[in-house]
């Protein structure tokens, strides 16, 4: 039954995100009111209608529902709860649901909460992403329906791929989703400002707050992803440059670009149609990242079920959005508006810069994914692009956008001189010296980069926090009240900037300085690894709820005293395959990390690692994403869209950040 | 010409869009290789296991159709594949290996890891051997007649599906060919 409702909820919200389109962009034409609000009215319902549809697709998982084509693909009765209602997204079908989820809920929330919006712009926002709705709704029903049943229904399911079945997987597809439908926000903002013909100070203090609540999600789910893959496909990796951790890099970067010259936008009117241009370019970009692995242009090792018919469709998509988007903004934009001007040293020409950084950075990135798909079709050549490409483009890109970073915050508005910007970071720069001097002193002149990736690092760190610093001690005479009165937005740049630095010590510190021993290990036996001592107390076969288990107990004794873990090889029968659990001792200064593999007479080979600082790199991601959110909850982007407000925020008391 | 610069992205983006089209033709997955219907080039791998023979052509025209795997300890969908091998191996499937692009070493340390399902297994550290088979990236799988001539390459990892669906079925077509 749930499947029939769920199909009748899609058709509706299909029908709706049609009157969604058509009723607004005409009323705001003919500036109708009534029809601008049957469009608010049909977002809000289509949200609603949504939402049913996905309850009925994880009411069909949690019941096993094996009459439904999609559950007894994905689903079995020993699988637990949890991982039956992450199953839900965890196929094409069930994850272009969820992605129609989030893009109907956004345009609720945009109907719903954008009452301060000007009339005819929140009508044009809402009737963009109608047409968002109604590509990817028909996109659903027409090619993917997720509501199919089976006749007659098998007793049993197949089980959702084993690797999958992961906490960090739960929340992996949410959370870049997220990310990725977050940015379709700013990308209607951005059509709608083309189709207004004008770009104002209302629109831009409402397209940052969006960003960031896309930017904050989408940064949190590539961390995650990143940490699965360390932890469960059991060598220790931890980015691979496969095309779709790129599919959702290049989003990450381009949105990070436009998250700053968002902020240009808002505070100085500058910038204005290269924010538009970013904020298309970011969600076409999602668009690739979501949907071109699905078409069976690339192979990745997640690449979902592969149709030509859906290749063809999302192309059709990927037309109809962002090739009329930019021809609109090639006809429009020049006639918008330029901004205020400023001078090459200020904080609009550091943003800038920042941008050219990340744009580049961005087409190393699309370059190295799609050069294998336009080699191919200029010489017919299969080449595959792997790590040393990346190593030797992105990081000669990365390292001097990262040394720029902390000149960003430290530069005033309009104008400022170079000596005086030197002078405001010394301090930091001194730090990073005593970085780079204790690093070569304990790592040897052999880590000669090594030590420089970890100066970068405390430059980062430091940096930042100077950031903060220099705010209070310039209210020093005031402490209590300039330290609580210090913007949150000022406090999420802290943590977000901290929080590169973090990833960048991370990186460095398992780059430079990992070790590895393989050896072969009977119960009782002792070992001393990277300073450690491991010893294997027993090998035994144990049972899961889905799964049988190889176990090895170890008990290890380290440098902070003893501790056990365990390593696990787990069988999954009725997916016939396997995956392994490795032993991880977390760690600040350095993760401890055992992986057992095949038996022999001789005992069980036993592989383990050290990596040291390697957990820095997910607390820097999740700094992040943390910072991005702190942002977020800052009064000034909170209330900031009241335009009724008859000046901007008035200027700060304090030389600003 | 400012106009121009407005223009370009659009412009990009139709090039991309047709490069696109003109892409979702070919299957990244099932590649034609060169040497279907033929015996592969002279080659000759050595060892991979401290004090084994390694591998060349002469290795596969033993009379028994033989899978030929290519494969790399650093390549993810490897390890997808690698219990797949474990039970053909098991199961008698004569199966052998190409470690590509990578030291001995490493790919000793890997098989002895996760269990070592070839036959005989080769390296080619430089990925010398790799173009004369025209490899273009890890994991790949020939399929080898009794003959000794190349019948299917799947590019990719072999899942439990592709061998239930595609490749069981042609080894066992091969294995009663004359």
């Amino acid at each position: 039954m749930s499947a029939e409702v769920g199909q009748f909820a899609l058709i509706l919200a299909l029908l709706l995100s049609a009157v969604q389109t058509v009723a607004p962009l005409y009323g705001a034409h003919r500036g109708d009111g009534v029809l601008m609000a049957v469009g608010r009215q049909a977002a809000i319902l289509q949200g609603v209608f949504v939402s049913v549809a996905f309850a009925c697709l994880i009411h069909g998982y949690v019941t096993c529902d094996f009459s439904m084509a999609l559950v007894a693909q994905h689903s079995h009765t020993t699988q637990p709860l949890a991982y039956r209602i992450a199953a839900s997204w965890g196929s094409h079908e069930g994850s272009m649901l969820l992605w129609v989820l989030i893009l109907a809920i956004y345009g609720a929330g945009v109907a719903g909460f954008g009452g301060t919006l000007r009339e005819t712009l929140q009508a044009r926002v809402l009737g963009v992403q109608g047409v968002l709705g109604l590509a990817f709704l028909s996109f659903l029903i027409f090619t993917s329906n997720p509501f199919l049943r089976l006749s007659p229904a098998p007793v049993e399911g197949t089980e959702l791929n084993p690797l999958l079945q992961d906490p960090g997987l739960v929340l992996h597809p949410p959370l870049l989703y997220l990310g990725y439908v977050g940015f379709s926000v700013a990308f209607c903002f951005a059509v709608a400002a083309l189709l207004e013909g004008r770009v104002d100070a209302a629109w831009a203090r409402w397209i940052r707050p969006w960003v960031l609540a896309a930017w904050a999600p989408l940064t949190a789910g590539i961390t995650l992803g990143s940490g699965w893959a360390y932890y469960e496909l059991g060598w220790g990796g931890w980015w691979f440059w496969d095309p779709v951790e790129n599919a959702s890099l290049m989003p990450w970067l381009l949105g990070t670009a436009l998250l700053h010259s968002a902020l240009v936008l808002e505070r100085r009117g500058a910038l204005a149609s290269w924010t538009i241009l970013l904020a298309i370019l970011t969600f076409s970009l999602s668009l690739v990242g979501t949907f071109l692995v699905r078409s069976g242009i690339l192979t990745s090792v997640h690449a979902f079920a592969v149709d030509p018919q859906r290749g063809v469709y999302i192309l059709g998509i990927l037309a109809a959005t962002t090739g009329v988007s930019l021809a609109l903004y090639a006809w429009r934009a020049p006639a918008l508006r330029a901004g205020a001007l400023f001078q090459p040293v200020s904080r609009e020409g550091g943003v800038t810069l920042n941008n050219l950084f990340l744009t580049a950075l961005t087409a190393t990135v699309f370059l190295g994914t799609f050069s294998p798909v336009f080699i191919e079709m200029l010489n017919g050549d299969k080449i595959s692009v792997g790590p040393p490409y990346y190593n030797r483009t992105f990081a000669p890109l990365a390292v001097p956008l990262m040394m720029l970073v902390v000149f960003g915050p430290m530069l005033n508005w309009k104008r400022d001189e170079a000596k005086r910007v030197l002078q405001r970071v010394r301090i930091p720069a001194i730090l990073a010296g005593v970085a780079l001097i204790l690093a070569v002193a304990l790592g040897g002149l052999d880590h000669l980069l090594a030590a420089g990736g970890i100066a970068l690092g405390a430059w980062l760190l430091f940096g930042s926090l100077a950031v903060l610093v220099r705010r209070w001690w310039a209210g020093r005479a005031y402490l209590v009240r300039s330290i609580l009165t210090t913007p949150r937005a000022v406090v999420g740049l802290v943590i977000a900037h901290a929080g590169l630095g973090m990833l960048v010590i991370g990186v460095t510190g398992t780059t430079a300085w990992d070790s590895e021993k393989v050896l072969n290990m009977r119960p009782g036996q002792t070992i001393e690894f990277a300073g450690r001592s491991l010893t294997m107390i027993a090998l035994e076969t144990v049972r899961g709820p889905n799964y049988e288990a190889r176990q090895a107990r170890f008990s290890v004794e380290d440098r902070f005293g003893p501790y056990r873990f365990r390593s696990e090889r787990r069988f999954y029968p009725s997916a016939q395959s396997q995956t392994t659990e490795a032993a991880i001792r977390v760690g600040f200064t350095g993760n401890f990390y055992v992986s057992i593999g095949e038996e022999s007479p001789g005992g069980i080979v036993v592989r383990m690692w050290s990596h040291p600082l390697i957990v820095w790199i997910w607390i820097g991601g999740f700094a992040m994403s943390i910072g991005g959110l702190v942002s977020l909850s800052d009064r000034r982007l909170r209330v900031g869209a009241a335009v009724r407000a008859p000046l901007p925020a008035a200027p700060q008391p304090l030389p600003a950040e | 010409m400012k106009r121009l610069l407005f223009l370009a992205p659009v412009a990009v983006f139709g090039v991309l869009l047709v490069v696109f089209f003109l892409g979702l033709g070919r299957d990244p997955r099932s590649l034609p290789s060169v040497f279907i219907g033929k015996t592969l080039p002279e080659f000759a791998a050595p060892a991979v296991r401290p004090g084994d023979v390694g591998l060349s052509r002469a290795d596969l025209n033993g009379g028994d159709p033989v899978l030929l795997n290519v494969f790399a300890s650093w390549c993810g969908p490897c390890r997808v594949e690698h219990p797949v091998f474990m039970r053909l191996r098991a199961e008698g499937v004569p199966i052998h290996g190409l470690d590509w692009k990578e030291d001995a070493e490493a790919g000793y340390r890997w098989l002895q890891e996760n269990g070592d399902p070839y036959i005989r297994v080769g390296s080619d550290p430089a990925g010398r051997v790799g173009i004369e088979l025209g490899v273009a990236g890890v994991p790949e799988t020939f399929v080898i007649d009794k003959q000794g001539r190349v019948r299917y390459r799947h590019v990719g990892a072999v899942t439990p599906d592709v061998w239930e669906r595609k490749l069981r079925p042609m080894m066992e077509d091969l294995r009663r060919e004359p």
